[in-house]
């Protein structure tokens, strides 16, 4: 275990944070494998917190048109298609009808890994996934934000509370997921709250309520990581044995997520960093070696005042 | 059903969870197909030679549920020897005529029963009429002695007729017809079978997919016999559920807005056939038949007792010449044609965007914008309401504003949070809704309107005494009203739906309790119960944690509560449960009675082994172990001797429009669908009629979860509207490189009735289909974009033209064949030429129509 106020390793953030007797931390549990791509998750979250609409601009990727998790779009719903090899019979039709023209890019995004072939008894697999703040251990945009306006709730969580914020950017940066943004038309940072204001009051946040499949589970942070291991060793009985965990562990980089998921693929093929690590992490070793460095230059100087001495 | 109804597929889901296999048949790759255990595309217009190719399979290898089928079904009743099938007609059945498309179903019935079939004429008249929308919840007569052989080896009994129907829907020519490759499709064979029978039970769903074609009453068919051969009728886990297209879309055909219906799918009386109220009660009760429509003329009497109060007396018929009649064909489609040919003075929508929503927008928008007055009433200003001014048909200059005759009153609703009554879903539960803000402004709810609405007129009318306002100045027309807007009592009016005594005014507790004395009324005997007691079941919202896994204490279902109709079939003829695993309403031989989780579907004290008299009729008539209790025979029917215009049995037909001639008759397509041959309802070429290479690929339409149908009520929302924010059509990446079309370029879809532009959107869940040695490509829209709201674009349905399903008289509107293009359409008058060049190129003129028997039918 960590020290107080450590960057890295398994600690518990709301005690880290100077919280007595906090509550249990609550999070996210995000099972992309019954997730149906309704969307309900980002209009109740934008309902709920009064979030603007992302601009209607029909992006091509798939069904997704918000894009990606942004100062405007706090949960956001990715879909992957993938193609994998067809069956023998629907091969033969395909090379018929592209029997005549030549290979050529249509523009159509692919989010396959290179090399990678996707499970032999489908010939496609569409992949949707609800993204949201990771709400980290570790949470580099808290670290680094010069005002405190991104703080750690009892929970657990990490909230900006945007009348405190001023827009400095320096959490976008910091975010190893790209999850924080600033919003164009007011300068400050925005981000998923986990309905802070809605757990105070034993609710559930809006995106895990509207939820229809229970895709989104909210709930304290312990039990899901047990319910997540349950869920993953029931589908790999089931033959799906691509399903992982991702954000789940406390010894990762960011010390795990408060919001974390269970994939079908590699993160990568998401959108998501697979080895996070927070941004701050080596703050200590940094501070530690300026101030090696410091007193380096300190004994040095004492060192030439004495060597002056007669 | 993921795509359209997210909230219900939370159930697939949980079942999913538990282990249940999902299996999803769809031409299109949706977000179903993203969860299902198995997903098969096939052709669109091509399900009835799919289902009939499990058909095949089931009894090829023997797997119906034999002790299930035997009992409970209708296969082992002999069927009239002047029936000649399909296979032997070259697509048609006996008895065809081809005046007037229709047939005579006299070789149809079972044996012996031949006086009773109805004539020629009466089909016709039938399908103008959408009298087979009236089957919906009881059979059509059959008197209640049938020849049966029980051991299913009679040549002409329906086990062996549907077996040689059926034959040659094998795996190949699933695979021809489909393109479905048959590995793929053996796999649904054997998942479906193997998950029947006495420990098992499998359920099917289907939405309006299915139901918009011109066989659409035949796809439901298809799937009924396979549940019937299957046993999974009547058991829990088991049965058809059709998924509806908007909120209360069941509620809307049980207490109806269709023109042949009345409330409790009583038929809508036609000027001839129902002269007086005798004929017509007969007409339902059909004297000498088993079962419980014999009891019609309590439900009659009731409803003309709620309908016209103290006016309705023995002698006057109980006011049944106040109810208008049916002369023809006055479903909606007719209308609108009428309505072009100045036929129609006023329209009344409500709820309703038929310039985006409905087939041919183009002719539903010249047909409004030739009316006296149009009144609107809907949450946005939508393209309905506006068409005078920015439809498409301004920027043609086939209408001009100026000179537009139609008065149009747009009156702003109350939204479904914002009014109180009750939502019937597609399980027939009634779910009661609080109101849980007033409406804004002017806006008001449906009940306010009609209510209102006909106060007025009722003023107006006052002082008039000519006999044709007696109907609505003797209507019973009070109810209480509260607020400063006069909001009437919507439990009162759900008080009167249900029934009551009339001296008393208590609410009666079932519709056994109906008389036809004049002694209750009743406004919809099927949902009488509802306020069982006093109280507004309805409204029950007991959490199912608190009640049994039934939970009969949420909401109220009809008939009687019941949630799974025809339930007796749970049980074996000897009132015994298939299995414990399956066990849901048994025979209690100690108490004499019948016994379970659900209400019984089956008179409570009749004994399994109970016979009836030879000369028993009604609910006497009824044996022991007839299970289908509001058939005629008391059976499920595999076979329907009658009430289908088009056929006792599912035969594959090709869709109105389609590229391919038929591989399994040389009828092509429906023989008896419904068609308007008229110089502005113009149908693309399809085989055997030459040019259909002109519109070379099939397309089909449906929703998208972002968006709500016609789009009203989600291109208004920016949180909606940014989820899918464009039209698009998909394409196969083969189709793309064949047409040179780029993925997020503008392409446009043609057909003979517009040029359609959308964005492109390449994607590999759309594949081609190798058919009849060639490869075909599909293309598949949404259909929510119009003129208005926040984002804007071409409307889907006007690529559509009007032909119609015979049986109820549902468009054909999820296929078509189209051409499509990279770029975008012509505008203005270019846009007119343009579509006139591909109709000319196609040879289709004013003169020509596509036949409704085609060559070497019928030999």
């Amino acid at each position: 275990m960590a020290g107080p106020n450590s960057f890295y390793g398994p600690i518990d953030p709301a005690a880290d944070a100077g919280w007595t007797e906090a509550p249990p931390r609550m999070g996210f549990f995000t099972d992309t494998s019954v997730c149906i791509g309704c969307k309900a998750c980002e209009v109740a979250c934008k309902e709920w917190n009064a979030v603007p609409d992302d601009g209607f601009d029909l992006l091509g990727m798939s069904y997704d048109n918000t894009g990606q998790l942004s100062a405007n779009t706090w949960r956001h719903v990715a879909f992957i298609e993938q193609a994998a090899p067809p069956s023998e019979a629907a091969m033969d039709v395909l090379r018929e009808a592209e029997a005549s023209v030549s290979t050529q890019f249509l523009g159509m995004p692919s989010s396959t890994l290179p090399g990678s072939s996707g499970r032999e008894d489908r010939d496609l697999r569409w992949l949707m996934m609800s993204n949201v703040c990771k709400h980290c251990t570790h949470a580099a945009c808290l670290d680094v934000c010069p005002t405190g306006s991104l703080f750690r709730t009892e929970y657990g969580t990490v909230v900006v509370q945007e009348d405190i914020c001023n827009g400095c950017g320096y959490c976008v940066s910091a975010c190893p997921y790209g999850v924080i943004d600033r919003r164009e038309d007011d300068g400050r940072a925005w981000k998923c709250t986990l309905c802070y204001d809605r757990i105070g009051e034993g609710m559930t946040p809006a995106c895990a309520q509207a939820c229809p499949t229970q895709s989104i589970q909210y709930g304290e942070l312990d039990e899901l990581r047990d319910r997540a291991d349950k869920r993953v060793e029931v589908l790999h009985q089931r033959g799906v044995p691509e399903a992982r965990l991702y954000g789940h562990d406390p010894a990762d980089g960011v010390g795990g997520d408060g919001a974390f998921f269970l994939l079908l693929d590699e993160p990568e093929v998401y959108g998501l960093p697979p080895d996070p690590v927070v941004t701050t992490r080596d703050l200590p070793a940094m501070w530690k070696h300026a101030g090696v460095a410091a007193l380096t230059m300190a004994a040095a100087a004492v060192v030439a005042f004495l060597g002056r001495r007669p | 059903m993921a795509e359209a109804h997210p909230v219900g597929f939370q159930w697939v889901m949980e079942a999913k969870k538990r282990g249940a296999t999902v299996i999803h048949v769809d031409p299109r790759y949706t977000r179903t197909s993203a969860v299902a255990d198995q997903y098969v595309g096939l052709r669109v217009g091509s399900d009835i030679a799919f289902l009939g190719g499990v058909i095949n399979y089931i009894l090829q290898n023997e797997l119906d549920f034999r002790e299930y089928v035997v009992p409970y079904t209708n296969a082992a009743t002999i069927v009239s020897e002047r029936f000649a099938d399909t296979e032997d007609l070259g697509g048609l059945f006996s008895g065809y005529n081809p005046d007037k498309g229709v047939y005579d179903p006299v070789s149809w019935q079972y044996e012996g029963q031949e006086q009773h079939a109805p004539s020629r004429g009466d089909t016709h008249m039938q399908r103008e009429t959408g009298a087979g929308l009236q089957q919906e919840s009881h059979g059509p007569p059959v008197p209640a002695g049938v020849n049966r052989d029980e051991t299913l080896q009679h040549p002409r009994c329906v086990y062996q007729i549907l077996k040689r129907h059926y034959a040659r829907y094998t795996p190949e020519v699933v695979e021809q017809v489909c393109g479905v490759p048959r590995e793929q499709f053996l796999k649904v064979c054997e998942a479906w079978t193997r998950n029947s029978g006495r420990e098992r039970t499998t359920a099917l769903v289907y939405s309006v997919g299915w139901t918009q074609h011109t066989v659409g009453v035949q796809y439901i068919r298809t799937g009924a016999i396979i549940q019937l051969l299957l046993g999974n009728m009547g058991r829990p886990g088991g049965g058809i559920m059709a998924l509806r297209g908007h909120a209360s879309i069941q509620g809307s055909t049980d207490i109806p807005t269709l023109f042949n219906l009345l409330p409790g799918y009583l038929p809508m009386p036609h000027f001839q056939q129902h002269e007086t109220f005798d004929q017509w009660v007969d007409a339902i009760r059909h004297p000498g038949q088993k079962g419980f429509w014999n009891n019609a003329r309590t439900y009659a009497v009731s409803l003309l007792k709620a309908y016209f109060g103290e006016h309705a007396t023995a002698d006057n018929d109980w006011g049944y010449d106040y109810l208008p009649r049916l002369t023809g064909d006055h479903g909606t489609y007719q209308q609108v044609l009428n309505m072009i040919d100045g036929k129609v003075k006023g329209y009344f929508l409500l709820g309703q965007n038929p310039a985006v929503g409905s087939a041919h927008g183009r002719a539903q928008r010249l047909g409004m914008a030739n009316l006296d007055w149009l009144v609107v009433r809907d949450l946005y200003m939508i393209e309905s309401a506006t068409f005078w001014k920015d439809s498409p048909e301004i920027e043609t200059g086939e209408i001009v504003t100026e000179e537009c005759r139609t008065e149009v009153f747009f009156l702003p609703a109350a939204s479904h949070v914002e009014k109180e009554g009750t939502f019937t879903q597609t399980q027939r539960m009634l779910q009661w809704r609080e109101k849980a803000l007033d409406p804004p402004q002017d806006c008001r709810s449906e009940l306010w309107f009609f209510y209102h609405l006909g106060r007025l007129v009722r003023e107006r009318l006052a002082a008039s005494d000519l006999e044709r306002d007696r109907a609505v100045m003797n209507l019973a027309w009070s109810y209480p009203t509260s607020g400063q807007h006069a909001e009437p009592d919507a439990e009162a009016v759900l008080k009167e739906i249900n029934g009551y005594d009339v001296a008393s005014s208590v609410p009666l507790s079932s519709y056994t309790q109906l008389k036809d004395d004049g002694s209750t009324a009743c406004g919809c005997w099927i949902y009488s119960g509802v306020f069982a007691d006093g109280v507004n079941q309805a409204a029950r919202r007991k959490p199912g944690s608190e009640q049994s896994w039934v939970a009969p204490e949420w909401g109220w279902v009809w008939p009687a509560n019941r949630r799974i109709l025809y339930n007796r079939a749970s049980a074996d003829p000897h009132g015994v449960p298939w299995s414990p695993r399956k066990a849901y309403v048994w025979w209690d031989a100690d108490k004499g009675e019948w016994t379970g989780h659900d209400n019984p579907d089956f008179e409570k004290t009749k004994e399994p082994s109970y016979r009836p008299a030879e000369d028993a009729t009604g609910v006497a008539a009824l044996r022991g172990d007839d299970a289908f209790i509001m058939q005629g025979d008391g059976k499920g029917w595999l076979y329907a001797p009658q009430g289908l215009i088009d056929g006792p049995l599912p035969t594959h037909y090709e869709p109105a429009e389609s590229p391919l001639r038929n591989p399994l008759y040389a009828q092509q397509a429906n023989p008896t669908r419904k068609v308007y041959d008229r110089p502005d309802n113009q149908l693309n070429p399809t085989p055997p009629d030459a040019h259909s290479e002109v519109f070379p690929y099939i397309f089909t339409t449906s929703r998208l979860t972002e968006h709500h149908t016609a789009g009203g009520m989600s291109r208004q929302l920016a949180y909606l509207s940014e989820l899918q924010p464009a039209m698009f059509v998909e394409v196969s990446p083969a189709l793309a490189e064949e047409r040179g079309l780029e993925h997020l370029g503008w392409a446009h879809v043609v057909t003979g009735r517009a040029a359609v532009e959308a964005r492109v959107m390449v994607t590999a869940r759309l594949r081609p289909l190798r058919l009849d040695g060639r490869v075909i490509h599909q293309i598949w829209l949404p259909y929510h974009w119009g003129g208005s709201g926040l984002i804007t674009g071409d409307s889907a349905n006007d690529l559509f033209g009007i032909t119609l399903d015979p049986n109820v008289l549902i468009q054909e509107s999820k296929v078509g064949t189209c051409d499509i293009r990279p770029g975008r359409r012509p505008t203005g008058r270019a846009l007119l030429d343009y579509i006139a060049d591909y109709l000319r190129r196609a040879g289709l003129d004013a003169s020509h129509y596509a036949p409704l028997e085609t060559p070497g039918a019928g030999e």
